[in-house]
């Protein structure tokens, strides 16, 4: 069992996804960011630019590790050497903060790349439950899991996707990572309200909260089906839901998300100012 | 609906969604499903065509996608380092009917992904050039050389350096018929292809496969060894010297 945030040291500021070709304008002036996340299985390589820029990075802002691949709602047990690479990087990094997803990724040895969904009950709950159990406890450090967008729902799910989490923070002592964008994503296209979803989300876990732009599409039978893309601006409905959640919350890490058709600085520096100006209106 | 069959019907077109999910409103996942079957299909063939640009302008960009769309169906990642994935894109390339025509493809794919292995190796402290001079010119045979982790060879019976090059640089001459191998060296960040001189493929396997500059010279007799060692220290490939242990 982890202490609630006892490694959170990110601050109550905006962040931003880090890429690697606005390297030079971070380091001659990153305002209004404040942070930066790193995707952690981009940093596995043995050496070479990569690291060096991350090193260099970490020395001027607080990083936070995000991992993508560790698949965490897998039917199957961690893997012991993505999870050994993990730990490397963390000892090696020292970062502010260390998040996953609830998802999984892998199924036997085939690796995805998506962040696939899985169903709500208890055999999900103990599985997961114990997965979070070993990476915090090989990290020596507490976890932030992050809420999925989602397409779909399964038959299988006898619980709310909020209650699943509440249930596997109050296990486990990990954090939660709130991404508003998955919120506003996982309601239209399942039918339910995000405001509620809020209103039951447990906030006091929260260590951070993730903004991110989606697109939009139609299902088969017309309805709308947003799909998490990160592409483009963060939608105006979802700037509404940040600004609900922080009133309800109180100010905490604000990340900007943006990892397909990256554009130029001066487009996300516009986006965290966005960030910024929603957490001045929020009472410290 | 377990893991393995939602995993079957994502990386086959063919399948219907797995049973058990629905689109919650009642109605089977439909198109819904679809939606993670398209995030991994096109976020693999966009990490191929990131990974092999050559092989994808001398193709196309629509051939390349189809291709990297079978190849990744056969063959999905083995691990969540995408910075590794495609090591089996050049022998799949090769046993590719529709592509035996192009039979360069498949090395133009090794040498693509020497250049992204060496992009990702262990950084090292290369030797100074001098510290091979100071070496007494009868024990020179007699020594070992540590080679950079970042450094590839390519070895090829078509002109993959000129290949590489005229595809990747502009004003670079027309690639001609011909035999060529290529050491891939990283000095810095920024990994460079270099064709190498007649017999020096063989030489630096030999360096590489820990024999001593005497041995690896006789398993190249018509090597220019000047101008081999003179590439490696160039390109700040070499690592240390280290002499035979007196017995």
């Amino acid at each position: 069992m982890f202490d609630q945030n006892r490694n959170n040291r990110l601050p109550n500021r905006a962040g931003l996804g880090y890429k690697p070709q606005h390297y030079a304008e971070i380091m001659d002036n990153a305002a209004p960011v404040r942070w930066f996340e790193v995707h952690a299985e981009n940093y596995m390589g043995q050496g070479g630019r990569p690291l060096a820029q991350l090193r260099a990075l970490s020395e001027r802002f607080p990083v936070s590790v995000h991992g993508v691949g560790l698949s965490i709602g897998g039917e199957g047990p961690l893997d012991p050497e993505h999870l050994a690479r993990l730990k490397h990087l963390c000892d090696w990094l020292n970062p502010a903060s260390f998040s996953e997803h609830l998802a999984w990724s892998s199924h036997d040895s085939a690796f995805l790349n998506d962040l696939l969904p899985l169903p709500y009950n208890a055999a999900s709950l103990a599985r997961v439950s114990a997965h979070i159990d070993e990476v915090q406890e090989t990290l020596g450090r507490q976890m932030l899991l992050e809420n999925p967008s989602s397409y779909l729902a399964f038959e299988a799910s006898d619980m709310e996707e909020t209650g699943f989490l509440a249930e596997l923070a109050a296990r486990t002592g990990c954090g939660l990572l709130l991404d508003v964008n998955n919120v506003f994503v996982s309601a239209t296209n399942l039918g339910y309200s995000p405001q509620s979803y809020i209103d039951t989300f447990p906030l006091d876990k929260v260590g951070e909260i993730h903004l991110g732009g989606h697109d939009e599409d139609k299902d088969d039978a017309g309805r709308p089906l947003l799909i998490d893309s990160h592409g483009h601006e963060i939608a105006d409905p979802v700037w509404a839901l940040l600004d609900y959640t922080l009133e309800r919350a109180g100010p905490l890490p604000l990340l900007v998300e943006w990892d397909n058709d990256v554009p130029e600085w001066p487009v996300l520096a516009a986006e965290a100012a966005r960030a910024e100006a929603a957490l001045t209106k929020v009472p410290a | 609906m377990s893991q393995k069959s939602f995993t079957k019907a994502l990386l086959a077109p063919d399948l219907p969604a797995p049973d058990g999910l629905n689109d919650g409103h009642g109605a089977p996942a439909g198109k819904r499903f679809a939606v993670y079957r398209n995030n991994v299909t096109v976020s693999l063939i966009d990490a191929l065509e990131a990974g092999f640009p050559v092989v994808a302008k001398l193709i196309g960009a629509e051939n390349f996608r189809n291709i990297a769309r079978e190849y990744l169906r056969t063959e999905p990642p083995a691990s969540p380092l995408m910075m590794l994935y495609g090591k089996g894109f050049a022998a799949f390339l090769a046993r590719f009917p529709p592509l035996a025509k192009y039979a360069y493809l498949p090395d133009i794919a090794r040498l693509e992904y020497a250049l992204r292995e060496s992009y990702h190796a262990a950084d090292h402290t290369p030797l100074a050039p001098e510290a091979l001079g100071r070496i007494a010119p009868g024990a020179l045979a007699d020594v070992r050389l540590v080679l950079a982790p970042s450094l590839r060879l390519v070895v090829s019976p078509w002109p993959v350096h000129a290949l590489w090059l005229y595809n990747k640089r502009e004003g670079a001459p027309k690639p001609v018929a011909m035999a060529q191998s290529v050491l891939v060296a990283r000095s810095g960040f920024d990994p460079e292809p270099h064709l190498l001189p007649q017999g020096a493929d063989r030489f630096i396997a030999g360096l590489q496969a820990g024999k001593t500059l005497g041995d690896a010279c006789e398993s190249a007799p018509e090597i220019d060894l000047g101008a081999a060692l003179g590439l490696l220290l160039g390109t700040q490939s070499i690592s240390q010297v280290k002499h035979e242990e007196l017995p």
